[in-house]
């Protein structure tokens, strides 16, 4: 049986090279997602590893450590005292207080190095013998007072910067000028990921950073101490709120933090991976469909001499065994190299991720080769089944024998069960419902693709009709054989459907976003830090421009409402109602003044509360408790929601006043030279002076990045559809010879054949754009549901020109599937395609 | 009865191959399949081609309805030569001055009776002459099958639609290609006397390979081949006669 299936695999070598190179790309992309996740995420633990090397004990704020020290949380009592304490403890050899913050570095042009998530300040805590563990000076020294300032080395390599050179930076809005005094090698995760690092005197980042104490304090355990150890002498001294952290626990953590975002990238890869796999399940079927019709009687001949169904079915599969195996072993290949040549590509392009050798785990080959071979064997199943209820007297059949029509009665049943079931289920409110129904939704789809074919088809005959008699014949040839019509148009589907749903959503949000910006601001300017806040001073520098006309800060608390915890946005209450326009239910933004306070509706049903009522709140930073009544309620949004008070009665429960956002109104309105006068009064390298194009732009572009990202995962679906539809015409053409010998032999020109194929291309592939635009339009519609609760101004909007781009390219898949069979079957002789018989 | 073949040539032949040359291969391992043949068909004639397998029969009606090239002489359709032809132009003739009739039937199963008998018209772009049509279908007995597919007609049903698509367009020649070859014998005399009715009532020349000396009878002249060369002729032949001469060349062995 082996041997015979081994013969039957190299006899149709030409007509497996599709499926084989479908099965292929889709095994590349999950072997090359694996090694690349691993070998990423190995050079990212390697590199990182060493920056614990000084820790044995780390002291850290319990609980949330997000919102360190900025003031709207209670004190840990991180301070020098402890710190001092905690030095002296028995087994402690030295211990360094560290505060982090974000610093921005201006390069020679005055722009931000680097990206706003990885520009980090630290200071430099010279513990024992006047140096920090944590920096490997390879230039110069570190700094030591408010004039001085390192550099990591890979930050100054980028800007150009050498020690003696002055630089700007910002924390807060302010810019500071500094000399470099050193550039620092260091093991730091974030400029191991490519981020900048740049090091202050202990005092002036405590002090820039806007920090009463140190974010964590680190001891080091003296030789001969154990970690635990030391950690029980530290927890003797450990003030409240506070946790005394091993270094080895740290570092583990670190390594399941690594681990858990690479395995959400390689999760995000594997998933496309996965649908690329599925479309090439549709292939696969197909092509073994054929050859089990191709060899009815062969099979039949089998069952006469006495094989069983089961050694029938094992022959097919035996096929497919070996198919699946040699496109797995090619499909790991390929995928190694995608992720060697990733690894070179990122390396050259700056983005500076670690570098490490290629690593290829044991599960990664095993994964693979079974994905291969399994997806292989298990789109053959039906097929095998399929072969084996030939009955053995096909092979007395002297008739060209094709395989019986089954009904599809059966198939549309439930095709029209799943699609009523995910209808059901994708209109329930709830996320994870309607993803299963959108998923069920697709598969009755898939089902039923074979019945849209046929009115589908019939409904393409006007624009086939330009092109006569050729027309009409690829009409007819595309729904001879509905089911594999069908499974080819469902491959391209699938990934339509996906693009088309996620580009409706895309749209829809990106002007909701807009209109929202459009409806909700009358300032004409938001200023703000990325990452970081803004110094109150900055507020009073916007204010003396002779250009505004009135400016509020967005500055914010944290309290506890009747038990829930709520932010609490401080604002200027004489200039709020001209800077933002809030829809009310009730009250109005007038009311707001010292002692009341605006709520939004989710609020007010939370606490139940209308307008008149009082709030009590406690403040998360000094725990004092005040108590505001309700002035109005308003519609929250994706910008304002939440409770709005004044600065003046939030101020006195912060210890540092600090503005997330500055809204500005202009005298002439926005303009080009307001934005200027802003932008140069302030000339700090990170602060960003958004108007609301740039806010609703800034939310788009965000959308239209992960848009874009997300069609070129999805191209390798399409990629494998397309091959799909080259497969199908190959069987197409290669099955028709006989006519297409006769159609050459009565006159059809060879010009004309080639046309005929091609528009058959077009049509099946036409046949799944518009099976998958549709499906995708209406999921993009239903799951926007969702979105609507969120967002007030989101209504579904139907990107036509995406959609007619779409089209457009189907038009061109088919196109360009069809080049090679429509060019084999013009090159068929019409002697001997009507001989072969 | 031995004519020779060039004291016969008329000057209104509807096809004609003179000195018709077709070798495969080179040096040793060469086959010569015509060897020097020529012959006239003339207009509104039926003629029968006969000879045992790799005669060179079928080679010569391929050759002469330009499906096959050939490698030296010349063949004319009508007032036409094809040896000066491209393929798009072989193409072209063959849509608008020949008409064909294959042993397997070789209809499109997608396309109703009615359709595959209109399909050169279709393909050329040109209407149907209507009287003609109706003359036609009415003469092979289809009139009222034209809706059916054929997967719904008999083999003889099925034939009979591919004698009306050969007619219809009105070609200069008709070829068939052992047309009664996968029929039964009275579904294969159905057809043939159509096709001697096309000759007698409507003046259409038609040329026919066939291995059965019964076919032949229908034929009002007989060539045979051996060997790549015309050795026989035969005029209103009967089923006797061919079968006779036959049995004379078996007796001479049949080598090939």
């Amino acid at each position: 049986m082996f041997r015979t299936a081994l013969s039957n695999v190299l006899a149709h070598k030409a007509r497996l090279l599709m499926t084989t190179l479908a099965v292929m790309l889709g095994v590349a992309f999950v072997s090359g997602t694996l090694v690349f996740t691993d070998t990423f995420g190995n050079a990212y633990k390697n590199k990182t590893a060493k920056s614990f090397d000084h820790v044995s004990v780390a002291i850290r704020p319990d609980g949330d450590s997000s919102s360190q020290g900025d003031g709207s949380r209670k004190p840990s009592h991180l301070t020098d005292n402890l710190l001092k304490r905690a030095a002296t403890l028995p087994g402690a050899e030295y211990a360094i207080g560290v505060v982090n913050g974000f610093t921005a570095l201006a390069d020679k042009d005055g722009k931000l190095v680097g990206g706003e998530w990885g520009a980090t300040g630290s200071n430099y805590y010279p513990g024992k013998g006047g140096k920090d563990p944590r920096y490997a000076f390879t230039e110069g020294a570190a700094p030591k007072s408010a004039a001085d300032i390192a550099l990591d080395s890979r930050t100054a390599e980028r800007t150009g910067f050498k020690v003696g050179d002055t630089v700007r930076y910002s924390t807060d809005g302010h810019v500071r000028t500094a000399r470099v005094s050193g550039i620092f090698d260091t093991g730091d995760g974030s400029v191991v990921a490519g981020g900048s690092l740049v090091v202050l005197d202990n005092q002036t980042a405590l002090k820039v950073l806007n920090k009463s104490e140190y974010d964590e304090i680190d001891v080091k355990a003296a030789a001969g101490t154990s970690e635990s150890k030391l950690k029980s002498f530290v927890e003797k001294i450990l003030p409240k709120r506070t946790d005394a952290v091993t270094g080895d626990q740290l570092s583990d953590d670190q390594e399941r933090m690594i681990e858990r975002q690479t395995g959400a990238m390689s999760h995000v890869l594997l998933t496309f991976a996965g649908i690329a796999l599925f479309v090439g399940i549709f292939i696969i079927a197909n092509t073994f469909t054929m050859l089990v019709g191709q060899r009815t009687k062969e099979l039949a001949l089998m069952r006469a001499v006495g094989a069983s169904r089961c050694q029938v079915t094992c022959s097919v599969l035996t096929e497919a065994f070996l198919v699946g195996l040699v496109a797995a072993v090619a499909g790991f290949g390929l995928g190694l190299c995608i992720s060697a040549s990733l690894e070179i590509l990122m390396d050259s392009d700056d983005a500076s991720l670690p570098k490490g050798p290629i690593v290829i785990a044991p599960t990664t080959i095993l994964v693979t080769l079974l994905m291969g071979v399994g997806v292989t064997m298990l789109a053959a199943w039906l097929p095998g089944r399929r072969a084996a209820k030939i009955p053995p007297v096909a092979a007395m059949n002297s008739v060209h024998a094709t395989p019986a029509t089954r009904g599809l009665l059966v198939r549309n049943t439930i095709g029209s069960l799943f699609v009523a079931l995910g209808v059901v289920l994708l209109l329930m409110d709830d996320i994870y419902t309607m993803a299963a129904g959108a998923g069920t939704i697709c598969v009755g789809v898939i089902v039923l693709t074979p019945l849209l074919s046929r009115p589908f088809i019939a409904a393409s005959a006007p624009l086939l009709k330009p092109f006569g008699v050729t027309g009409k014949l690829s009409r007819l040839n595309s729904v001879r054989n509905p089911r594999r019509t069908a499974s080819t148009a469902a491959a391209l589907m699938i990934g339509l459907t996906l693009i088309t749903a996620m580009t409706v959503i895309a749209t829809s949000m990106s002007s909701a976003i807009n209109k929202m910006a459009a409806d909700s601001l009358k300032a004409d300017y938001s200023v703000s830090m990325p990452n970081s806040k803004l110094a109150p001073e900055i507020r009073e520098k916007i204010d003396k421009l002779p250009d505004v006309e009135v400016s509020s800060p967005l500055r914010s608390a944290t309290a506890e409402a009747d038990g829930s915890h709520s932010k609490i946005n401080g604002v200027e209450p004489k200039s709020f109602g001209k800077l933002v326009s809030l829809d009310f239910t009730s009250g109005s933004v007038n009311g707001l003044k010292m002692g009341t306070a605006l709520v939004d509706t989710d609020t007010a049903k939370e606490e139940s509360l209308k307008t008149g009522d009082t709030l009590p709140l406690k403040f998360d930073a000094d725990g004092k408790t005040i108590r505001l009544k309700v002035a109005g309620v308003y519609k929250g949004n994706a910008l304002f929601n939440g409770i709005f008070a004044s600065t003046s009665v939030i101020d006195p429960h912060l210890s540092k006043l600090l503005d997330d956002q500055v809204l500005v109104k202009t005298k002439g309105g926005a303009s080009d030279r307001a934005e200027k006068a802003i932008v140069d009064a302030l000339g700090s390298p990170a602060i960003t002076v958004q108007d609301k194009d740039d806010i609703s732009n800034a939310v788009a572009g965000a959308i239209s990045l992960i848009l874009n990202m997300l069609y070129g995962l999805l191209a390798m679906a399409i990629l494998i559809a397309v091959l799909g539809v080259i497969n199908t015409l190959a069987m197409s053409v290669f099955e028709r010879k006989h006519e297409i010998g006769m159609l050459l032999a009565i006159g059809l020109d060879r010009a004309k054949v080639k046309q005929m194929v091609r528009l058959e291309a077009v049509v099946i592939s036409l046949f799944g754009a518009v099976l998958g635009i549709g499906l995708g339009l209406f999921m993009g519609w239903a799951t926007g549901g969702s979105i609507a609760e969120k967002i007030k101004t989101y209504s579904t909007e139907i990107p036509v020109g995406r959609i007619v781009i779409f089209l457009a390219t189907a038009v061109v898949v088919g196109v360009i599937a069809a080049v090679w069979p429509a060019r084999s079957a013009a090159r068929l002789n019409p002697l001997t395609a009507i001989k072969s018989e | 009865m031995t004519t020779n073949p060039y004291a016969a040539r008329a000057t209104t032949a509807a096809a004609r191959a003179t000195d018709l040359s077709k070798v495969y291969g080179q040096g040793e391992t060469q086959v010569v399949a015509l060897d020097h043949v020529s012959v006239d068909f003339g207009r509104g004639d039926f003629t029968a081609i006969m000879g045992p397998s790799g005669s060179g029969k079928s080679t010569l009606m391929h050759c002469v309805a330009g499906l096959d090239s050939f490698s030296s002489g010349s063949v004319r359709i009508g007032e036409t030569e094809l040896s000066t032809l491209k393929d798009s132009e072989l193409t072209r003739l063959r849509r608008d001055k020949i008409g064909f009739i294959f042993q397997a039937f070789n209809l499109l199963p997608t396309l109703t009776a009615l359709e595959n008998i209109t399909l050169p018209m279709d393909i050329a772009g040109r209407e149907p002459d209507k009287q003609w049509l109706e003359r036609v279908i009415e003469m092979v007995g289809l009139s009222g099958r034209l809706s059916h597919r054929p997967t719904e007609l008999s083999g003889g049903q099925q034939q009979r639609v591919a004698v009306a698509r050969a007619l219809a367009s009105q070609p200069e020649i008709i070829f068939g290609d052992e047309p009664t070859g996968n029929l039964d014998s009275r579904s294969g005399a159905e057809v043939l006397g159509f096709l001697r009715d096309s000759v007698r009532e409507l003046g259409q020349t038609v040329v026919m390979v066939t291995h059965d000396p019964g076919a032949a009878a229908y034929a009002n002249r007989v060539l045979f081949l051996a060997d790549g060369r015309v050795v026989d002729e035969i005029h209103r032949p009967t089923a006797d006669s061919v079968l006779d001469r036959m049995k004379h060349f078996d007796a001479k062995g049949r080598t090939s």
